[in-house]
């Protein structure tokens, strides 16, 4: 069982400059482009990173198990811990006031004796998640962090982003911990404290500390808190992280009465692009937090994301994909998915890609829009129709080509003996596949 | 005239030996632009398609060609490092194709290019297009990978975040028998060099351009920023297109993303900034040139 790094009461690790901002790897690594993709981590692994660059975490174990949770528990106490809180570890907000799907109240309980913290671990461990942010559907709880419990005093919001609109790292604050951060930033900005940080010199001791009076910390506290910040836009630059949100981040009373600011929750996701300089980060994904048909697509080089109604896209390019979809709702109906093949659409791809939006029962016609630009629009044609036979498509298939060698193409589409619809224009494609979709 | 490239800007490829870099080199050179050398460390001597000498450093490059633009085709991990030995060399324009390159690299390289006289179209784009004289807009300038016949010289300058969708705006002009002054592709990326507004300024400069085309998508406030200089300072008529107004949230856990654009980077506040600086609005792609030559 990998033991998070207990950090509490040791002393301040030095804060270090993360100056190789241009790590290279050694030999050219295996590539693929995405559409600035993350990768979420659970709240443990989160931790384990933020500890490992000098951030405060209370003392805690992940578990995989039931066991692993029990053997967690016995240790915290064992080491002297009054009270544990046990937290399911899922991709989802919400979790302390979820509900799971047999009746059992809160995804995160405290627990003060091994008894109560092993019966809780239990009532959770394998169940059905439901909160705000996990649909209906909900989320299997497979993971547990046991950590140990805080005297808390006061609870802050923290999070490190990306300000597209400065093209710099910003860390923003609020005393509103606990709160919804929306809401707050939307009736009461003043309550934000935010900090632009320049990326080459990290955030600077002053900063900090002006963060943490700004949130009301006084005495040693400023010191303190302005460290735990530096450390944490250091885990967000070392990580290549996109986001990274403490709600909340505490003041606690110590066992000895003194007080000290720690990391209680963590969010976080990470640049998919910069996975390759982060191989211990990579070994951390989750895959079955993930839709199983969007982790399919991946392995084609299929950039999917499912949706609820029952037009499906096929498309090539991002903002292109994009707007088809705009325009299906434009004439009144619902796209079932994004899909992007990319700059290229090879029959590989296409024929994968209908066997994924094949395997959405609610699809009642599929769109496919294609501006062959470099790629000559026969060849999309011919894989089209290969795809097409090859799956022994029976819907609805609305096509629009255009672009090079698209008379050919159009060709092929109405020789092939499908009961293919073909459009001219994006907008009649839109209008044929809201009504192929009645 | 144009913006930023002409038909006689001479440029180079960095990352010419690799496949994709090498195959829209060679359709550069089809299209009869002035690429003039290649950039690959280690392979300087050879030559690319038996007429384009290849370098070992950009600098080199520019030395021996009078090279003043480049292409990036360099893969994502050496990227940044790419950009930045163009930046070095005092290219006046870097176009960065390469897909995939990590946030924080291109922080890096912000701060660089912010301090230099270098512009940077890009990353994760389709590049930059001035149309030529000839058959299918042959002889024009084209660095990166937009496919040049669908162009035509002619008044109307196109800027957008999204590839394919620029090939739409360039094709509908073409087929509408208009053509283009310059296209060009500022990438998707959240970080990218040139902006909608840097680009917008320079059209609004340049005395052949009549007429714009910008399309943008959601996230961010680039198209609000270039919309609320437009109203008060663009002399030109602007038709607008915003992608991904039925798009699905952003896959993020937590809220902080939409805080900081303060509830501003939807495809409708894109588009009410848009309405409220006089720049025509089209309602689905298909209409993106039509919008803009009722207006003018």
């Amino acid at each position: 069982m990998p033991a998070m790094k207990e950090n509490l009461g040791l002393p301040w690790p030095s804060v270090k400059k993360h100056t190789k901002f241009l790590d290279r790897p050694e030999s050219l690594p295996q590539y693929k482009g995405s559409h600035f993709l993350s990768m979420n981590l659970h709240e443990y692994q989160a931790k384990e990173l933020m500890a490992r660059h000098g951030v405060q975490v209370p003392p805690g174990h992940p578990a995989t198990s039931i066991d692993e949770a029990n053997e967690a528990i016995q240790q915290l106490f064992d080491t002297g811990h009054k009270s544990v809180v046990v937290k399911s570890q899922i991709h989802a907000g919400g979790r302390g006031k979820g509900t799971f799907k047999d009746g059992f109240k809160g995804g995160v309980h405290l627990a003060d004796c091994p008894e109560d913290a092993n019966a809780k671990a239990e009532a959770m461990f394998g169940n059905i998640l439901v909160t705000k942010q996990t649909g209906e559907v909900g989320k299997q709880v497979n993971r547990l962090l046991i950590t140990s419990a805080q005297k808390i005093k006061n609870e802050y919001y923290v999070a490190v982003l990306l300000d597209r609109s400065k093209g710099r790292p910003i860390i923003m604050a609020s005393a509103e911990g606990g709160m919804n951060i929306e809401e707050v930033a939307e009736e009461s900005p003043e309550k934000i404290f935010k900090e632009t940080i320049d990326p080459d010199l990290g955030l600077q001791a002053y900063q900090g500390r002006k963060i943490a009076i700004a949130l009301g910390l006084r005495g040693k506290l400023i010191n303190q808190c302005g460290r735990l910040l530096q450390c944490l836009y250091d885990t967000w630059a070392g990580c290549d992280a996109s986001m990274l949100e403490v709600n909340p981040m505490a003041l606690i009373e110590n066992e000895d009465g003194t007080e000290s600011v720690v990391a209680l929750d963590a969010k976080m996701s990470i640049d998919s692009n910069a996975m390759f300089r982060h191989p211990d980060i990579k070994a951390m994904r989750d895959i079955s937090e993930e839709d199983a048909l969007e982790v399919e697509a991946g392995k084609h080089d299929l950039n999917y994301i499912k949706l609820e109604g029952n037009i499906a896209c096929l498309v090539n390019g991002a903002g292109l994909a994009m707007s088809t979809m705009d325009a299906i709702k434009h004439y009144g109906g619902d796209p079932a998915n994004f899909l992007d093949v990319g700059g290229g659409a090879t029959q590989e791809q296409v024929k994968a890609a209908f066997e994924i939006i094949l395997s959405d029962p609610a699809v009642k016609a599929i769109l496919i829009n294609i501006f062959g630009g470099i790629m000559n629009c026969n060849t999309i044609a011919q894989g089209v129709v290969a795809a097409a036979k090859e799956t022994d498509l029976k819907l609805p298939l609305i096509v629009r080509l255009e672009g090079n060698n698209v008379e050919a193409g159009r060709k092929t589409l109405a020789d092939s003996g499908l009961p293919l619809i073909t459009a001219e224009s994006m907008a009649e494609a839109a209008q044929k596949s809201v009504e192929a979709a009645k | 005239m144009s913006i930023l490239v002409t038909p006689t800007t001479k440029f180079l490829v960095q990352g010419i030996t690799g496949g994709f870099g090498g195959r829209h080199a060679q359709l550069s050179l089809d299209y009869g632009s002035q690429l003039v050398a290649g950039v690959t460390p280690g392979k300087g001597g050879q030559t690319f398609a038996d007429t384009v000498p290849i370098f070992d450093s950009v600098a080199e490059a520019v030395s021996e060609t009078g090279a003043t633009a480049s292409a990036v085709f360099v893969p994502p991990p050496f990227a940044a490092d790419a950009i930045l030995e163009g930046i070095d060399a005092g290219l006046d324009l870097v176009v960065a194709i390469t897909e995939g390159i990590p946030v924080r690299d291109m922080l890096s390289v912000k701060k660089v290019l912010d301090a230099s006289s270098t512009k940077l179209i890009g990353p994760n784009c389709p590049g930059i297009v001035t149309p030529g004289t000839g058959e299918n807009s042959h002889g024009g300038c084209r660095i990166g990978i937009a496919p040049g016949y669908i162009h035509k010289k002619g008044n109307i300058g196109v800027v957008s975040r999204s590839g394919t969708l620029t090939y739409e705006a360039v094709w509908q002009i073409t087929s509408a028998g208009k053509g283009q002054s310059t296209c060009v592709g500022i990438g998707g990326d959240p970080i990218p060099g040139m902006t909608h507004l840097d680009v917008l300024k320079m059209f609004n400069e340049d005395p052949e351009t009549e007429g714009i085309i910008m399309i943008g998508e959601i996230g961010g406030t680039a198209e609000e920023e270039a919309a609320a200089w437009a109203k008060d300072n663009c002399s030109k008529p602007i038709a607008g297109f915003i992608a991904g107004a039925t798009a699905p949230p952003g896959r993020r856990m937590g809220h902080a993303g939409a805080i900081v654009s303060g509830g501003k980077g939807t495809a409708d506040a894109k588009k009410a900034a848009f309405r409220d600086a006089g720049i025509g609005v089209a309602e689905t792609p298909s209409e993106m040139a039509d919008t803009l030559l009722k207006m003018m």
